[in-house]
């Protein structure tokens, strides 16, 4: 188990939700580093749109958890110049899909500023973008759009699963000299988990084997973790050992732990909640196909799991129906290891 | 006197009879302003040339005519201000300290250029003087000057950044969130628009609905100024006042410099959209001729004077273009070494 992982003393730990855990880190941050600062639409007064950033205005002032006017263009572009002119810059994103109109600044400049300047210049910002479906807030508040910035050279994408990775994650990112992208779950803010009191990294670009197993390997990231994780147990009842591997990082990507993996069981279902079609799944599987060795212990075709070709509903059920949920992989996998119907 | 120190003349030595814009600039000063207007039009000739020689591949935005309008805003900046840059950048580039051997060398896609010839003409930055980049996206310097003026602000320095952009970059999007948000937060920054008529073929008076540039700074409370563009002491009257305000905390003001660019949008241009005689009337305007026969009439310099000038920065030119064309060319092996930061 890597060391991060390893479970402290009793006394150095507490139970702390998802957005308590990404709380707390910004505020160690905040409190180690006075180059840091938080800023986005509601993430003061009201404490942002999740509650994640809470009470921080009141613990740090409004200049450094500044609250700001509905203008994500222009936000993202301020954290790239905060970040080329020596400061750390955290920008929450209110809900991922607003992305859409900060592009330009995220893919033009953050991400190559370094390259074109030749090197001479470093643009450490993080932005943090709550995204994912399952809140019934439809087809502009639900998406899942990671594998767009994990196309992008420059950029770093993460997907913390549990509320230790979100505090170590987010700490990596803020420390990270290269612009980091931070989808966090919506669905995730609530669940609870065991986080180190004091602050630590997770490292980016390091998967993370989150069940061991012989027959299948399901890749998943954030939220589809848990329902993989939730599917192995299932599985096991049947008798298929299933190994889950936790991605945490899309850009870089892991590919030795998957490798790894795959050659054990040579079987793979990759989990995604991001439209599968061109998703990271194809991407996976690509690199499989590619590496003569992890291609040659297939025992069978890979499988992706990922979202529908179609926008996220309105409709509860629809909405349910439109990404992978826990009885999906269960079903997927079963059939991949030979149980169940052939 | 070395042509990139704009030092201020302990002596001034104006004369009767000039203009207050005029008055207010020393000799030495003038000396330094005249250098720099010389290089970037020899710079740009000379790119030109090499252009149509074949020494060189992709394309230029020159601007060539707008000297005055380059020079006069960055006058009154120090050298630990910051500049954000346009397309049609090279001007403000040379204006703000730059060397142009430096310059012509990633222009020729070379090694030892500023960027190491990953940025090329439209991507120069010269961060250690405090140029923080040309840029490829119309408008996009607009709002990372927000986030280098909250950093300004918050690292408590009395820097400011002046950002330059054309008329086109006034109706994105970016123009106004970035005015507005660096007008709430008083932010120490000089916003530059560069009306040189034209945005590629787009005629400003058809994409506008008021008659100035300038006249949009209300929307914003605050002030918003437009000034002869080819008139150097007044674009250097015009600089000085928002400098001083930005810097004092007095927060941010808009100038428009009314020119013209003599050349083409790139090299593409066929000037379709607009008639030789509206060239040769911007021409017989030339902001160099403008400042020299002023300058004469009142007997700052004399001919032979001013010859040495010139002549000085061709020289200058000349053997920037032979640095560039003896540098060497990047190592491909080296491909990948800057798309991130470790």
């Amino acid at each position: 188990m890597p060391a991060e992982l390893a479970a402290p003393s009793v006394a150095d730990t507490k139970e702390l939700s998802y957005a308590e855990a990404i709380r707390e880190g910004l505020a160690q941050a905040m409190e180690a580093d006075p180059r840091v600062f938080l800023f986005g639409e509601d993430v003061g007064v009201y404490g942002g749109a999740f509650g994640v950033s809470g009470d921080l205005l009141k613990r740090f002032g409004p200049e450094r958890v500044i609250d700001t006017p509905i203008s994500e263009l222009g936000l993202a572009g301020a954290a790239v110049g905060a970040a080329l002119t020596g400061m750390r810059p955290v920008l929450e994103i209110q809900f991922s899909d607003f992305v859409t109109l900060a592009m330009e600044q995220i893919v033009n400049q953050a991400a190559k500023i370094r390259f074109m300047f030749g090197g001479k210049a470093s643009v450490p910002m993080v932005v943090r973008l709550p995204g994912g479906s399952g809140t019934g807030a439809a087809g502009q508040h639900s998406q899942s759009l990671e594998a767009w910035f994990a196309h992008v050279p420059g950029l770093k994408v993460v997907q913390p699963s549990t509320p230790h990775d979100a505090k170590g994650l987010l700490l990596a990112a803020i420390d990270d000299p290269n612009p980091v992208l931070i989808f966090e779950h919506k669905l995730l803010y609530k669940t609870k988990g065991t986080v180190p009191s004091a602050p630590y990294r997770v490292p980016i670009g390091k998967a993370v084997v989150r069940r061991e197993g012989r027959d299948v390997t399901i890749v998943a990231a954030s939220i589809m973790t848990l329902r993989a994780l939730a599917a192995a147990e299932r599985l096991a009842q049947e008798g298929i050992d299933a190994e889950v591997i936790d991605l945490r990082s899309l850009r870089p990507i892991d590919f030795a732990t998957i490798a790894g993996s795959v050659r054990k069981t040579g079987r793979l279902v990759v989990v995604y909640e991001g439209v599968k079609t061109m998703g990271i799944g194809a991407e996976i599987a690509a690199q499989v196909a590619e590496d003569d060795d992890v291609f040659r212990a297939l025992k069978a075709p890979i499988v992706r799991l990922g979202g529908a070709d179609s926008p996220i509903p309105y409709n509860p059920v629809l909405e349910k129906a439109t990404v992978p949920q826990e009885s999906d992989i269960f079903t997927a996998a079963r059939k991949l290891a030979g149980g169940g119907e052939r | 006197m070395d042509a990139r120190t704009l030092s201020v003349d302990p002596q001034p030595v104006a004369q009767a009879g000039e203009r207050p814009e005029l008055a207010a600039l020393d000799t030495g000063t003038l000396r330094a302003a005249l250098t720099r207007m010389h290089l970037i039009r020899r710079f740009e000739e000379t790119a030109e040339a090499s252009y149509m020689r074949g020494l060189i591949h992709g394309t230029m935005h020159l601007s060539i005519g707008q000297e005055a309008s380059a020079v006069g805003s960055i006058l009154p900046l120090r050298r630990d201000d910051y500049i954000l840059s346009t397309h049609r950048g090279h001007g403000h580039c040379i204006a703000k300290g730059a060397d142009p051997a430096l310059m012509l060398a990633e222009f020729f896609g070379k090694e030892n250029g500023y960027c190491r010839g990953r940025g090329g003409s439209m991507h120069i930055a010269d961060i250690e003087g405090g140029n923080l980049g040309a840029n490829g996206i119309v408008g996009g310097g607009l709002p990372i000057a927000v986030g280098v003026g909250m950093s300004i602000r918050m690292q408590k320095q009395d820097r400011v950044c002046m950002v330059f952009f054309g008329d086109g970059a006034t109706n994105e999007g970016a123009f106004h969130e970035a005015l507005n948000m660096a007008s709430i937060w008083k932010l120490p920054i000089v916003f530059v628009c560069e009306n040189n008529k034209y945005g590629m073929s787009m005629d400003i008076a058809l994409a506008m609905a008021v008659p100035n540039v300038a006249d949009r700074a209300s929307a914003y409370a605050m002030p918003g100024v437009a000034v002869d563009g080819n008139d150097l002491p007044a674009v250097a009257a015009a600089a000085k006042l928002a400098v001083d305000r930005a810097r004092e905390g007095g927060g941010p003001s808009l100038i428009e410099c009314k020119t013209y660019r003599w050349r083409g949008h790139s090299k593409s241009d066929r000037n379709l959209y607009r008639t030789k005689e509206e060239i040769d009337v911007w021409r017989k305007r030339d902001p160099i001729r403008l400042l020299e026969t002023e300058l004469a009439a009142h007997g700052r310099f004399d001919a032979a004077e001013l010859a040495a000038i010139e002549k000085a920065a061709a020289g200058e030119i000349e053997a920037a273009l032979e640095f560039a064309k003896s540098s060497p060319d990047p190592d491909p092996s080296q491909l990948t070494r800057d798309v991130y930061a470790s």
